[in-house]
């Protein structure tokens, strides 16, 4: 298969998305490291993911207004329709966990009752009431939407080297080529 | 069809994902079985007390209490902290036995807790936990789940198995100088009269930023009686928390918070080992303590006493079982959350509040 010329993300989507990509990888390392934790590492790693998860939520606001306004290129007409499904339904997937994960991180904390600390004095409200019981469900959730979370990145790095090693369909060079674009 | 060198770049993308997933695993523990994860404490605290449902890992016996802080300004030198403000802050606590099994009679020997939450009205919440021996068992992580392996019951006799226990003293020296100040120190007839210590350190910070190492104690103002023999023969299982529900149905029960303060080169890191006893104290105020319930009704039994959560002012020091706690108290609090449908009502029920309190 032939290179297809198509037009690149824009640097400010390039930004978002590299930024948010080492943000959310350290996210779950973090998370799956602490959970696995009693040693002094558990408080940093805690410390960390607690405003960290914040950050990402304000990040997957910004982008998602900035992807409404300046919509992606168009995927290579050469694309099948079954990849072109797994493309999209990927997609939705990645965007909703950014979204849900710190949503429920956040739920989780105020439902269990612990005052949620960004760094020092600095703390955010509850956003649920304290319920013994939804933290019994909430919690079990964050986790398995951190596994599925990192089953769809593993999806996601799958078919970007797929589109770029092999289909060369100039997919993975739109967002991860170094050569500057026009801005859409 | 893809020729070969189609084939080896699939390779090579599938040995991406690989070590994607590997690093994952390695991260999370399931690479390391020797590693010491809140999992292996779960199953080191079921295998020691069988598995109990909805309730606390350890210090599954307990019953809620309720009061004020009564601050008298005297930390506020040493602390930010809000609450260390002259004035009263809203207190919710918990009292219980050390051990896992939520139904276990009430033994003088048994460590006996006082957890207490500090709710400011404005400002930031402050989680303790305290108990009645002048030092802890041991100084890490590992030593706690080497000693809640080594001291399961058998169960043909009830009692921990003498070589695992021997077992256990040889790798932690610590724990055997500890235990030796420990049997030093008399145990008190009840919780009422019992003298609860912080035992790790923390360090307090002042306005200018100052910071020192700091211990914390609950002193009782009520007089210290030792432990009789009546109390021992008797076949009540709740005597203790009987005599405390009588108790603050009488009268409140009052405890100075004792603020120990750290010289340089006062171990921060070793909970096994005390402080020299000229260190300076200074009392922060009164936990005036009026109000007893059932863990059925009461505001304790949905809280996590998980000792990281301070306010600022007041911050972890360097000893490695603050981490340790924190973690373990919150696999547990979840397991708890998660199981709440199945849990047995706890050993004191409303209806034996009432009646110890007539």
């Amino acid at each position: 298969m032939s290179a297809v010329p198509r037009t690149g993300f824009s640097a400010v989507a390039r930004l978002l998305h590299w930024l948010m990509a080492v943000m959310i990888l350290a996210m779950l390392l973090i998370g799956i490291g602490m959970v696995a934790s009693v040693s002094d590492r558990y408080e940093l790693l805690v410390s960390i993911h607690r405003p960290l998860g914040i950050g990402i939520l304000i990040l997957v606001a910004i982008r998602l207004i900035y992807r409404r306004l300046h919509p992606p290129p168009p995927l290579p007409a050469t694309m099948p329709s079954v990849m072109r499904l797994a493309a999209r339904v990927s997609h939705l997937l990645l965007y909703g966990l950014m979204l849900m994960m710190p949503l429920v991180g956040w739920g989780m904390l105020s439902a269990a009752g612990y005052p949620i600390v960004l760094f020092g004095a600095v703390q955010l409200p509850p956003i649920l009431p304290q319920d013994y019981a939804v933290y019994g469900w909430l919690r079990p959730l964050h986790t398995a939407l951190a596994y599925l979370l990192f089953a769809t990145f593993l999806a996601h790095l799958g078919a970007a080297l797929f589109h770029g090693l092999i289909r060369h369909d100039g997919v993975l060079t739109s967002m991860a080529s170094w050569r500057r674009t026009a801005a859409k | 069809m893809y020729h070969a060198g189609g084939l080896a770049k699939l390779g090579a993308i599938a040995a991406v994902i690989l070590i994607a997933v590997g690093i994952f695993a390695y991260v999370g523990g399931w690479l390391s079985p020797n590693r010491l994860t809140q999992s292996a404490f779960v199953a080191a605290f079921q295998n020691a007390s069988g598995s109990q449902p909805g309730f606390r890992l350890n210090h599954a016996k307990g019953i809620c209490v309720s009061g004020v802080f009564e601050s008298n300004g005297g930390a506020t030198s040493l602390s930010k902290a809000s609450l260390f403000a002259p004035g009263r802050v809203l207190v919710v606590g918990r009292i219980s036995l050390a051990g896992g099994m939520p139904f276990q009679p009430d033994k003088a020997a048994t460590v006996r807790s006082l957890a207490l939450r500090f709710l400011p009205q404005s400002g930031e919440e402050w989680r303790i936990g305290t108990v009645n021996i002048p030092v802890f068992v041991v100084n890490s992580a590992r030593g706690f789940y080497d000693q809640t392996l080594a001291s399961a019951p058998v169960p043909a006799t009830g009692k921990p198995d003498p070589i695992k226990m021997q077992a256990f003293l040889a790798r932690h020296p610590e724990a055997v100088k500890a235990m030796a100040i420990i049997q030093q120190a008399p145990v008190s007839s009840g919780f009422a009269d019992a003298t609860y210590r912080g035992l790790d350190a923390f360090r307090f910070v002042n306005a200018s930023g100052a910071s020192v190492p700091v211990r914390w104690s609950l002193v009782p103002t009520e007089t210290f009686v030792a432990e009789t023999e009546v109390q021992t023969a008797s076949t009540n299982k709740d005597y203790l928390f009987d005599a405390l529900i009588a108790r603050v149905s009488a009268r409140a029960l009052d405890w100075h918070l004792v603020v120990t303060i750290g010289q340089p080169g006062d171990p921060t890191d070793d909970a096994t080992l005390p402080w020299p006893s000229d260190r300076r104290e200074v009392d922060a105020g009164t936990v005036r303590i009026d109000h007893v319930t059932s863990e059925a009704t009461g505001r304790c039994t949905d809280v996590n006493y998980d000792p990281t959560v301070l306010p600022s002012g007041i911050e972890p020091s360097d000893d490695p079982l603050l981490s340790a706690r924190s973690a373990v108290y919150a696999r547990s609090f979840t397991l708890r959350a998660e199981e709440h449908r199945e849990k047995l009502p706890s050993a004191i029920t409303p209806q034996d509040v009432m009646a110890a309190a007539q």
